[in-house]
């Protein structure tokens, strides 16, 4: 499985939020590869899951991918929170 | 022998580089094959950049031919990709080593000092890495002391500007988790100081509706693309068909080069990002890694975007008053007698929304369009002024663009001169 962090520039905020969502996969026992990466590059990037802020991957939503909105990128709660939700762990 | 480890190892800052990270995989016991994947993606990162600054070069050489020939003065694009990947080629080893002391500075100084700070925007702290090691180098310092003063600095930096914004983040999460690292600070600092003068906080942003349609500048490639194919159909225009198809592109159409030529830019910026996103990949984790351990209670230092979610209308107000800047202050510089700045949409996209983050928290609306006009102004006088300061650097038609960037450029400048 592999999930895609995305950000508008794909440097900043989608690796930190790489970091976490790395941190709240181990907790869960979930294995996967994380990666992160700019709004554009996401769109030829194939992934099994896509997260990021609501702004950000709106404008990936096409009806093909699957798409995880995440407030705070920051948050391993919520992380963790969205993850079980979506991955239906 | 020693030639080999001075020259050709310490003084190649793509093997210097991926030799950090190879000694850092190695410490975190990390497997054979991911440490060999992580040094060699940390040097194509390296190499992605100066690749990238070719591409850059090309474009950037023809639109300061265009401006010049259009308007009779230099026109300077501030885009810290473009400029960081030209200095690489000649500040490549003092920013390596200085970013990675820098890193090293500001766990020890987190660790000491109240500022519990831990920078974590790897770009922004490479960028500043760049900057100090250009500023000083040309001011004539070099070698050790050159490192050992600008890793310093450095690290100083990454605890202070995030402890200089504290207290309006705690006003914008509502919290003391999280902090802001970003080389934008004095822009923002001034939106929060303007907004508390001008404004009335109780009158949110919030309560306005704002269309969502700007959301697509986010992306970072349209963006370019778009400012620079606005930008170069501009020049295009001034410049005439006649010297454009005559001196530059060879007989192809005026307006089709000056397209190309935009794209062709946002595509040489994709490049370096692609590389930074390389460099960064296997050295931050390793940094936050050993924070965590070595300073308990330390608050992250986050991109700018970290404040977005708080205040989405004010995001949209903040770019429009900070690119509005922008504008003006292109009319106004050459009046100063400075070289024009050229306004792009990305330094005003990122550092204008957080400023008007900052400015609604303290001032409200008013607070948001007042907040990001002076960092408008800010991030356009800022550059002009620094151009001086880098030396050779400063005649690529490219600068930095954030105000951190400005600000400690011009005053290290100042400082060496008097020491140097």
């Amino acid at each position: 499985m592999k999930i895609l962090v995305v950000c508008g520039n794909g440097l900043g905020s989608s690796f930190i939020a790489e970091m976490n969502v790395k941190k709240a996969l181990a907790e869960l026992g979930i294995e996967a590869t994380v990666s992160h990466t700019d709004l554009t590059t996401a769109k030829s990037e194939a992934a099994d899951y896509y997260i990021g802020t609501p702004e950000i991957v709106d404008l990936l939503e096409d009806g093909t991918r699957r798409i995880i909105r995440l407030v705070n990128l920051f948050n391993v709660a919520e992380i963790k929170k969205v993850l079980q939700q979506h991955l239906e762990v | 022998m020693i030639n080999l480890i001075m020259k050709d190892i310490l003084g190649s800052p793509a093997i210097l580089v991926g030799l950090f990270a190879f000694i850092g995989l190695l410490l975190q016991k990390k497997p054979v094959a991911e440490t060999i994947s992580g040094t060699l993606k940390t040097v194509m990162g390296f190499i992605l950049l100066g690749a990238g600054a070719g591409v850059l070069i090309g474009s950037l050489d023809h639109f300061g031919a265009m401006f010049k020939e259009g308007f009779n003065v230099d026109g300077v694009i501030p885009n810290n990709e473009a400029i960081v990947a030209l200095a690489q080629q000649t500040f490549g080893t003092e920013t390596a080593l200085i970013m990675l002391f820098g890193m090293v500075a500001n766990i020890v100084f987190a660790r000491v000092t109240p500022f519990k700070y831990i920078f974590l925007t790897g770009h922004h702290t490479m960028f500043m890495a760049c900057l100090i090691s250009a500023v000083l180098v040309t001011a004539g310092v070099t070698g050790p002391i050159l490192i050992i003063i600008g890793s310093t600095i450095l690290g100083l930096l990454m605890v202070l500007m995030p402890a200089l914004l504290q207290p309006y983040m705690r006003k914008i999460t509502g919290s003391n988790d999280i902090a802001l690292g970003h080389f934008g600070s004095i822009g923002y600092f001034t939106a929060g100081v303007v907004g508390q003068l001008v404004g009335d906080k109780g009158k949110t942003t919030e309560e306005i509706r704002v269309p969502k349609s700007l959301g697509f500048l986010r992306d970072t490639s349209v963006a370019v693309s778009l400012t620079m194919a606005i930008m170069f159909f501009i020049v295009s225009f001034a410049a005439g068909p006649s010297y454009v198809e005559s001196e530059l592109s060879g007989g192809t159409n005026f307006l089709i080069f000056g397209l190309t030529e935009a794209i062709v830019f946002a595509a040489g910026v994709y490049i370096v990002l692609a590389g930074v996103r390389m460099i960064l990949a296997e050295i931050v984790p390793a940094f936050q890694g050993i924070a965590d351990k070595v300073v308990p209670n330390a608050k992250p230092a986050l991109d700018c975007p970290v404040v977005f979610p708080f205040a989405p209308n004010a995001v949209v107000i903040g770019f429009l008053f900070s690119f509005f800047a922008g504008i003006i202050c292109m009319f106004l510089l050459p009046i100063f007698g400075l070289k024009v700045i050229v306004p792009g949409l990305v330094p005003h996209f990122f550092t204008g929304a957080a400023a008007g983050v900052f400015g609604n928290a303290t001032g409200g609306r008013k607070g948001a369009m007042f907040g990001a006009f002076t960092n408008g102004i800010l991030i356009s006088f800022l550059p002009a002024l620094l151009l001086p300061v880098l030396g050779s650097l400063g005649f690529e038609n490219t600068t930095f663009g954030d105000s951190d960037f400005g600000i400690i450029g011009i005053l290290l400048g100042g400082f060496a001169k008097l020491f140097m």
